[in-house]
């Protein structure tokens, strides 16, 4: 057991977990943030994806030790029901979730995107978000919301007058 | 609206309406004063309606004006969240951003609380409109009388009751007086056209919470004193423990306990080994520190893929049990100038739900239990883990939070009772998590199935002798002990029986026969109907083509032959199935631009079936590519009959077109020596968003009865691939799964 630095979604906290500890189970069990999902556990499926300093990565196979000191961002830190994220609400308008519980990877890996290419090709989301599994097949409603996602992003983004 | 888990504090409720399963006796619990008080209203009016005392308390309405209504069927992601109180709103006349959502939580007064089968809106389509017509029907009696005006003159709306004059009353306003009236004994219910909810593409309720991040999961549950376990399931799963070596295992932090357990499944008792600890990191960590010397007690043996397939191929040697026969099979495809046969497989699968089986159980000291589990139906699982545990059903109490996927798999509650006895032995509440590679490797899944298919055509192409041996393990049989030894299992028999299938062939022979094996099967998305239908309708596509014919004219001229003799089974009055699978492939032809002639390379493949009350057809486009071919686009047109909302019957044919892809073109699950050869999304792929076709579904509109709609998307999605690739490349593919980018020889 180690103690361990972390700031999650701007908050920074302690904790003592094995420093080997996926950093998913640390989010989840130790942190108590819930929205970030276990999937496959070998990196193949993308629901536990998160941001580390902006890149997503799999945090079922990066060990915990190996955020500390780095700005971690999950699903509870990209927007809530009230202030949601452009790509949140394109996912509300395109109708996305079914079960939903891959989701959150699925937005991660959107909102990740998105801010690398802000205008993204066909090319780019398959390239983006071949890493995310939906075992109940909403990926034709993804690749419509993040196109929806990018064109909210722009109109707030013009509406802010930046 | 809010999902909220199922805790319905009844004392924060003063009435709690709604009807019986069989009348519309309605009835209410919870006096004011917080007893639990039942008065039967109609009991002295109705002394033969006595069944009705159980009570369906679907509708809560308090005297705030809160409103209540009660999902009595899981939901996966197939839209029960919504579906089921959408029924009930309408009559009711609430909008849905008035309400709140609660899950059912196993009591016998809802009913069955299975989401299964495709069932939730075509079995609750009546008796939850008039659940809530009734109470409609009471609040508008309980103003009238309160302004001593005729009912005539009084109207619902959004929650409350308005008098032609425009005063008007809320229904927590009303609600004391509701109460106290007799239950209607009929109710007009609405006509199509005048529905305000059902019909119209509504944003799902439980969305905005699976984009936050904030919807509660069964892999999300924490209750206090939580314990983790992750279990050792023995290899070639049925196994017996010889011993354990535990002493890496308890020298990790965290590890409380290892005990032996055991997994019980409907047709075998598997044993294993639990570690629980403080964390799931520490249990996984225990898990695979563990050292078990296993007793593989043969089924290393017995079990392995081929030898089963090799089996049915011997077994379709034997005549079949049929489902139907017509005609003179054996003399007309004898006599006939043109014959084919041609074996169809179809391989075992697992469901890979996004979120793996995962249960909290916790055996309390009393000898009461309380589960909270992503389960298909709490009532199941309460008959399940009291039966289990040797106690009366009211001593266990389920909670279901939103299911991460299931598709068949969490009807299957092996992981629940594996969850309930290692609380037991360690005397806390645990939360139970599988792997991936549990779930890959363990099973349940869908069986396996051979077609042996045999057919002719005539001179002038006409299809004039078929059969099909449909071969394989019974879901029946295994999980319900049920003997089908000399007898045709009508669950196979779905979507190719005369009833499902109406193309009315002069001579006939569709049957089953049964050929067993121990690798645990049970339901998986649309059941027997993803195995038979590819087969059966890529044989017809074989024997169009001997003829010479337009598979699509070939399927339309046979139905508008068998006109007049197919009607829906227990449906005497609606649209007979022959007439809807020609009105379905006419759309399709329309649709899809199926006449229009396609460039060199190109090829188009057709394919329909019945399943679950509704018929959906696909046309399929692809090109060549290499040794492979690109799927171009999908087209797809469904009947379902009326819907609820028809955003979800395309999301959900979507996701049948997904699912259905993906168990045609990734992994199937091979046993070799008794152990699964796959084990995670590595070596089990499924289709990803890079391979997603262009989609296009169409829905046609009649007023039949709603028919399913989460899995009579799947059953034509295979056949209509590989009819479509045989067009483009010559090539018949008659054994699933197979490489999209390098077709077999």
């Amino acid at each position: 057991m180690a103690s361990l630095s972390l700031t999650i979604n701007g908050k920074k906290q302690t904790i003592d977990a094995d420093p080997q500890m996926p950093l998913l189970w640390a989010i989840r069990d130790v942190v108590g943030l819930k929205g970030t999902k276990f999937g496959c556990g070998i990196a193949q499926c993308g629901a536990c994806t998160v941001h580390l300093n902006g890149t997503p990565i799999r945090s079922c196979s990066t060990p915990v030790s190996a955020a500390a000191g780095k700005k971690i961002t999950t699903i509870e830190g990209i927007g809530t029901e009230k202030n949601l994220h452009p790509v949140q609400q394109a996912w509300i308008e395109e109708q996305v979730p079914q079960c939903g519980y891959c989701q959150s990877g699925q937005i991660m890996s959107a909102v990740a995107l998105l801010k690398d290419k802000p205008s993204p090709t066909d090319a780019d989301i398959d390239a983006a978000m071949r890493g995310n599994i939906c075992r109940c097949g909403t990926y034709g409603r993804i690749r419509k919301a993040i196109h929806t996602a990018a064109k909210l992003s722009k109109e707030t983004a013009s509406a802010s007058g930046k | 609206m809010k999902p909220q888990l199922p805790s319905i504090d009844r004392r924060s409720f003063l009435k709690a309406a709604g009807l019986t399963g069989t009348g519309l006796l309605l009835g209410f619990t919870a006096r004011a004063n917080g007893t639990s008080q039942v008065v039967n209203l109609n009991a002295a009016a109705d002394p033969n309606a006595l069944v009705a005392f159980e009570l369906n308390p679907f509708i809560l309405i308090d005297n705030a004006g809160n409103i209540t209504i009660i999902n009595h069927r899981p939901d996966m992601g197939q839209g029960s969240w919504q579906a089921v109180p959408t029924m009930i709103a309408e009559e009711l006349e609430v909008t849905l951003d008035q309400i709140t959502i609660r899950q059912s939580d196993g009591l016998r007064k809802y009913g069955s609380q299975l989401s299964g089968g495709s069932s939730t809106v075509r079995t609750g389509w009546k008796r939850l409109r008039e659940v809530g017509a009734a109470a409609r029907q009471m609040f508008i009696e309980s103003a009238a009388a309160r302004w001593n005006v005729p009912v005539s003159e009084c109207h619902a709306e959004k929650g409350t009751v308005k008098h032609s004059s425009g005063k008007s009353l809320t229904y927590g306003e009303l609600v004391d007086d509701a109460s106290k009236r007799e239950v209607p004994k009929t109710v007009q219910l609405k006509a199509k056209k005048d529905f305000k909810l059902i019909g119209q593409p509504l944003q799902r309720p439980d969305i905005p919470s699976k984009v936050t991040g904030k919807a509660v999961f069964g892999m999300d549950v924490t209750v206090p004193g939580m314990l983790y376990a992750s279990v050792e399931h023995c290899p070639v799963i049925h196994g017996k423990v010889v011993s354990i070596d535990d002493s890496a295992t308890k020298k990790i932090p965290g590890v409380k306990a290892v005990v032996k357990t055991e997994r019980p499944m409907p047709h075998r008792k598997a044993e294993a080994v639990a570690v629980v600890a403080t964390s799931y990191w520490a249990a996984l960590q225990g898990r695979r520190a563990l050292k078990v010397q296993w007793d593989k007690a043969g089924y290393d043996q017995s079990m392995t893929t081929s030898t089963y397939f090799r089996e049915m191929r011997e077994k379709s040697k034997q005549d079949a049990f049929p489902f139907y026969t017509a005609g003179d099979f054996k003399a007309a495809y004898e006599a006939a100038p043109k014959k084919l046969e041609g074996f169809y497989e179809t391989p075992f699968l697992a469901h890979a739900p996004m979120e793996p089986e995962v249960a909290v159980a916790h055996v309390k000291p009393d000898g009461s239990c309380e589960i909270w589990a992503p389960v298909q139906g709490p009532d199941g699982a309460i008959g399940e883990v009291s039966q289990y545990l040797g106690i009366k059903p009211e001593q266990v109490k389920v909670t279901v939070p939103f299911l991460g996927g299931a598709f068949g798999r969490k009807a299957y509650l092996d992981f629940v009772l594996e969850a309930v006895h290692i609380s037991k032995q360690v005397k806390a509440p645990v939360k139970l998590v599988w792997t991936r590679e549990d779930d890959i490797t363990q099973g349940p899944y869908r069986p396996g199935m051979l077609s042996a298919m045999r057919g002719a055509v005539d001179a002038g192409g006409n299809i004039v002798a078929f059969e099909h041996k449909a071969i394989g393990e019974s879901i029946q049989r295994q999980v319900f002990k049920a003997n089908i030894d000399n007898k045709a299992d009508e669950w196979v028999g779905e979507s190719i029986n005369d009833k499902e299938c109406p193309y009315g062939f002069p001579n006939a022979n569709v049957g089953y026969n049964n050929v067993k094996t121990d690798i645990p099967i049970v339901w998986w998305r649309s059941v027997y109907a993803s195995n038979t239908p590819f087969g059966h309708e890529c044989f017809f596509d074989e024997l169009a083509h001997a003829g010479g014919k337009d598979p699509l004219a070939l399927r339309l001229e046979m139905l508008e032959k068998a006109k007049g003799t197919a009607k829906p089974e227990g449906q005497e009055k609606g649209i007979p199935v022959v007439d809807r699978f020609i009105q379905v492939l006419k759309v399709l032809r329309e649709k899809s631009g199926w006449e229009k002639p396609l460039a060199e390379g190109q090829g188009k493949g057709v394919a329909i079936a019945r399943s679950f009350g509704s018929q959906c057809a696909h046309a399929i486009f692809v090109t060549k590519k290499g040794n492979g071919v690109k799927i171009d686009r999908v087209v797809s047109v469904m009947d379902c009959g009326m819907y609820v909302n028809p955003d979800n019957v395309r999301a959900q044919t979507e996701g049948n077109i997904v699912y259905g892809l993906t168990a045609a073109v990734k992994n199937g699950i091979t046993f070799t020596n008794g152990q699964a050869d796959q084990t995670n999304f590595h070596d089990y792929q499924v289709l990803r968003l890079d391979e997603m076709p262009a989609v296009e579904i169409h829905l046609i509109e009649n007023e039949e009865a709603p028919g399913g709609v989460g899995e009579p998307g799947l059953p034509a999605v295979a056949p209509a691939l590989c009819n479509a690739i045989f067009a483009a490349t010559g090539k018949r593919i008659r054994t699933l799964p197979f490489d999209l980018n390098n077709l077999p020889s």
